[in-house]
């Protein structure tokens, strides 16, 4: 299961540009990582196409932080 | 009226990254042409293109030196050679507001003719194979045309007006022409303005030749593809790249020493209400936009020593063009010299009226008028004309014309002078 919030991390620190360091499992996309509302749904969209998950618009208007993502993908992924 | 004055100069071109490196290609006669990279060209008619040097070698194009790897996702190529060209042009100027209200006196004017055309064409893509939930959220901000100004005023910080002119292939000239304008109408003091272009891509190469627009005779020998007054032109070759200039207010310009590259002395606009690509045949618009030109600039024929042509080498444009320029200036035709410079880089589309702008001030500040590539064999209307065959031309130029027409019938003339 750690697998998964390596690959989320990955994502993460692939499409903010941020440094590792900063993706902690707290790390607040907007707040802490300098996102904006575009940037969090092109992240949405990347976590999709990792995982082969659906993530609905309800859905993903909650997943704020590196802890969401990885949370909703443990509870949603198939694999 | 208030006078407006050019203090920041800035490009890309396929003859490389920078003004000072572009004019001493440009009149050593070199040439920025090459057969197609980046993408196949293989079925397309024409295979050659003005495209940017690309690498991170002496004045070679690297986009990361301009815009972040993470950032370039979010926009088509337009927009990054665009905020190149203003960071070079703005840095040139010098000017750095420190105040708000210095910030909400500078204001953005850079256009484009086409936008974000490549990423148009993998959204495309996206859409038909994977669905609309696949496309990215950066691909409307990516490809919309205003965005090269919005981007640049975000960068920067300038908060005046924000605008961008749509024309296609006058696009620059007339962003400078209204820009400066909105200089002249205390609307700001500063404008950052120009033109940019990336459609060299296989839909836009693919779109333009089926209107039969471009270059096909000489895909073996890019270099000679690009051939305006030629008797053997056969089309236009496509280009890439931005110009940008930063426009001032001339007392603002003075009030804090900066260098002054030119006037804008002279801006004139007209409609062909003709066609939808091909110029009406009497050159009437070209001429009127011209003379309008002159007019606002207070100038007669015999003062312009130099026209920057847009002498696009298709058969009929370049034929159109010399006559409206004849009839224009008369006798003044003996003193004049006129050159097109697409011979060198190609058409540039919504950037080239800028790109040529930034020439033409070069020629004033140097006293060199650049060459016409590739005339080997003038046609015949171009006898007794100095086109500037080949080879560039030392001569002082008091003042220069640089003319840009466009698809749909519109035309702009900009006319710039020596600032003593």
């Amino acid at each position: 299961m750690s697998d998964i919030a390596e690959r989320v991390k990955k994502i993460v620190v692939d499409h903010l540009g941020v440094e590792e360091s900063k993706v902690v499992e707290n790390a607040s996309f907007i707040d802490d990582l300098g996102a904006d509302s575009l940037d969090t749904v092109e992240l949405v969209m990347a976590f999709e196409e990792e995982f082969g998950v659906e993530i609905p618009d309800d859905a993903a208007e909650k997943i704020l932080s590196v802890k969401d993502a990885i949370d909703f993908i443990k509870a949603n992924a198939a694999a | 009226m208030r006078r407006v004055v050019v203090t920041g100069l800035g490009m890309v071109t396929p003859l490389g990254v920078g003004h000072a490196l572009n004019w001493e290609r440009l009149i050593s006669g070199n040439s920025g042409i090459r057969g197609i990279t980046g993408f196949d060209a293989s079925d397309l008619a024409s295979k050659v293109a003005g495209q940017l040097p690309r690498g991170t070698g002496d004045g070679e194009f690297n986009a990361d030196s301009f815009v972040s790897p993470k950032d370039q996702r979010k926009m088509d190529d337009f927009i990054v050679f665009a905020i190149a060209a203003a960071q070079e042009a703005i840095k040139d100027s010098g000017w750095t507001p420190q105040t708000d209200e210095e910030r909400e006196r500078t204001g953005v004017m850079v256009g484009s003719g086409i936008g974000g055309l490549p990423g148009i064409a993998d959204g495309a893509v996206t859409l038909h194979e994977k669905g609309p939930r696949r496309l990215s959220p950066f691909f409307i901000p990516g490809c919309l045309i205003n965005l090269a100004s919005g981007h640049i005023s975000i960068q920067h910080g300038f908060k005046g007006p924000n605008h961008a002119v749509v024309t296609a292939c006058s696009t620059g000239a007339h962003a400078i022409g209204d820009a400066a304008r909105l200089i002249m109408w205390d609307d700001a003091d500063v404008m950052v303005a120009g033109g940019t272009e990336a459609a060299v891509s296989r839909l836009g190469v693919g779109g333009f030749a089926a209107m039969r627009a471009l270059s096909t005779n000489f895909n073996d020998t890019p270099e000679k593809a690009s051939r305006p007054y030629d008797k053997d032109r056969d089309g236009f070759v496509i280009g890439e790249g931005a110009g940008v200039v930063v426009l001032e207010e001339l007392e603002h310009a003075k009030k804090r020493g900066a260098t002054i590259y030119a006037e804008v002395v002279g801006y004139g606009l007209s409609g062909d209400a003709y066609h939808i690509s091909a110029p009406a045949e009497d050159g009437n618009g070209g001429f009127r936009a011209m003379k309008g030109a002159l007019k606002r600039a207070g100038l007669n024929p015999s003062d312009i020593d130099y026209v920057n042509a847009h002498g696009t080498s298709t058969p009929l444009g370049d034929e159109i063009e010399l006559g409206a320029v004849k009839r224009l200036f008369g006798d003044a035709m003996d003193n004049l010299a006129m050159s097109s410079t697409k011979s060198a880089i190609g058409h540039l589309l919504g950037a080239a009226g800028a790109v040529e702008a930034i020439y033409s001030i070069k020629a004033i500040n140097h006293g060199i008028v650049p060459p016409t590539l590739n005339l080997d064999n003038p046609s015949e209307s171009c006898m007794g004309v100095n086109l500037v065959p080949k080879v560039a031309q030392e001569r002082r130029v008091r003042a220069a014309l640089s003319n840009s027409f466009g698809f749909g019938g519109t035309n702009a003339s900009l006319v710039f002078k020596e600032f003593a």
